[in-house]
């Protein structure tokens, strides 16, 4: 085969054998100008974190503003505590508080942070005081068949059969 | 000691496939220490590419378009069951670009490539071309089995990358366009769920391995072949068996290396 002919094809070859790949790295995965933007860390500490992964979202507002970057086990508190990276571009007051949400009812599950209204930021290190734990399905579940339970052998005993579906209380802490 | 005692059996065994992997590992290092020639006239590693890489395209496109269009059919009736059907996006392209791109691509790859290569080679050893270039002082590990090498561990991403992307594109076709499952969320819900380094990158590095691993095996079968008909038939059907069983062997050493715990 003529040389000219043989570079063309695989010149062609190789195109788009890297516009295959470009196209994987842009179109098909999240190459997220978030992970190549400066970061600073912030610790929180929760009960149970259900289903929390490294690498899961952190929400406010429902806009994706941060990941999950560390979880571990604070043998001291028997609480787990989780490691937020945040994009340098958002700022959240010290009083935020953070609480572990599932998307829709057996989706993955995120971090959504709330501002507060304190005036200084978070910074570097800072740890969010206030938490609230992911609400386990077989706890709510269990909850609220045994207020049905109480409910109907009360039957009568007014009063008593106040909050069926009760939510488990919320974790917060000082 | 009898020849057909069994333990006599079994020992020779054991030390013919530790001599052969040895044998291979030489080959290896040969190969990689005579590769500077192939680099400096880099048209003998053109020409291997177009033999491997472009000649087995179309097989690869097909397949890969086909394999999409199953994915997105099946995926889309189990998880319309769930009510999730937008998810369709990030099921095609998690498992194309993690375990079936470079998988599929690499047993294409190995039948298609992979046994040219080693009935290739393993005629010119049998009509003693290999020793003819010896005489000549041509060197035939730098002047014919670099070369395929490098051609083969070069075309392999790419076309693990194309398989992976017409796949996806097919899982689009049936998914969007003929099922009617929304374009936004497909391709959002895709984008959301599959991470440049942790899935992309990942199946990439695959796909180099399996390169790297098929074009050694059929260069080495082909180099080693007995030098009769027979023994090159036997030699491209190795080369078949063996690349297959590595591919899928090493596919799950590197998947659990790689997505431990995620």
């Amino acid at each position: 085969m003529d040389r000219t002919l043989l570079d063309f094809w695989v010149g062609v070859f190789v195109a788009i054998g890297l516009a295959a790949l470009f196209t994987l790295a842009l179109k098909v995965s999240n190459a997220d100008s978030f992970d190549q933007g400066k970061t600073y860390t912030v610790k929180a500490s929760f009960n149970n974190i259900g289903g929390l992964k490294v690498r899961s979202p952190i929400k406010s507002a429902g806009v994706v503003v941060g990941r999950v970057s560390d979880i571990h086990f604070d043998n001291q508190t028997f609480e787990a505590v989780v490691d937020f990276r945040l994009s340098d571009k958002y700022q959240f007051p010290k009083d935020t508080s953070a609480s572990i949400m599932t998307s829709g009812l057996l989706g993955e599950q995120y971090v959504a942070l709330d501002a507060g209204g304190d005036s200084h930021n978070l910074k570097n290190g800072d740890t969010i005081r206030i938490t609230q734990s992911a609400v386990v399905l077989e706890n709510l579940i269990s909850q609220f068949l045994y207020n049905k339970a109480a409910d109907s052998s009360s039957q009568g005993n007014a009063g008593n059969a106040a909050n069926p579906g009760n939510v488990p209380a919320a974790g917060v802490k000082p | 000691m009898k020849p057909g005692n069994p333990f006599v059996r079994m020992g020779h065994a054991t030390l013919e496939g530790i001599s052969r992997l040895g044998t291979a590992t030489r080959f290896l290092l040969q190969i990689l220490w005579r590769s500077g020639t192939s680099w400096r006239r880099f048209h003998l590693i053109v020409r291997e590419i177009y033999s491997s890489g472009v000649l087995s395209l179309i097989i690869i496109v097909v397949s890969g378009l086909f394999v999409g269009m199953v994915l997105g059919l099946q995926g889309y009736q189990t998880l319309r069951t769930y009510g999730s059907a937008e998810s369709l996006g990030v099921l095609v392209a998690l498992s194309l670009v993690r375990e079936l791109g470079p998988v599929v691509a690499a047993l294409l790859f190995a039948s298609r490539a992979g046994s040219a290569i080693t009935a290739e080679v393993g005629l010119m050893k049998t009509t003693e071309q290999l020793q003819a270039m010896e005489m000549m002082a041509v060197d035939p590990m730098a002047r014919i089995i670099a070369p395929r090498f490098w051609g083969g561990v070069i075309s392999m991403p790419l076309l693990a990358a194309i398989f992976s992307m017409t796949g996806i594109y097919g899982g689009y076709m049936i998914g969007v366009r003929l099922l009617g499952v929304d374009d936004g969320a497909f391709w959002s819900q895709m984008q959301s769920a599959v991470d440049l380094r942790d899935d992309v990158v990942n199946g990439i590095i695959k796909s180099v391995v399996f390169g790297f691993v098929i074009t050694l095996i059929a260069l080495f079968e082909g180099y080693d072949a007995v030098p009769t008909a027979e023994g090159i038939s036997r030699a491209t059907t190795r080369t078949v068996v063996t690349s297959s069983l590595a591919i899928l062997a090493l596919d799950f050493v590197l998947t659990a290396f790689m997505f431990k715990g995620a």
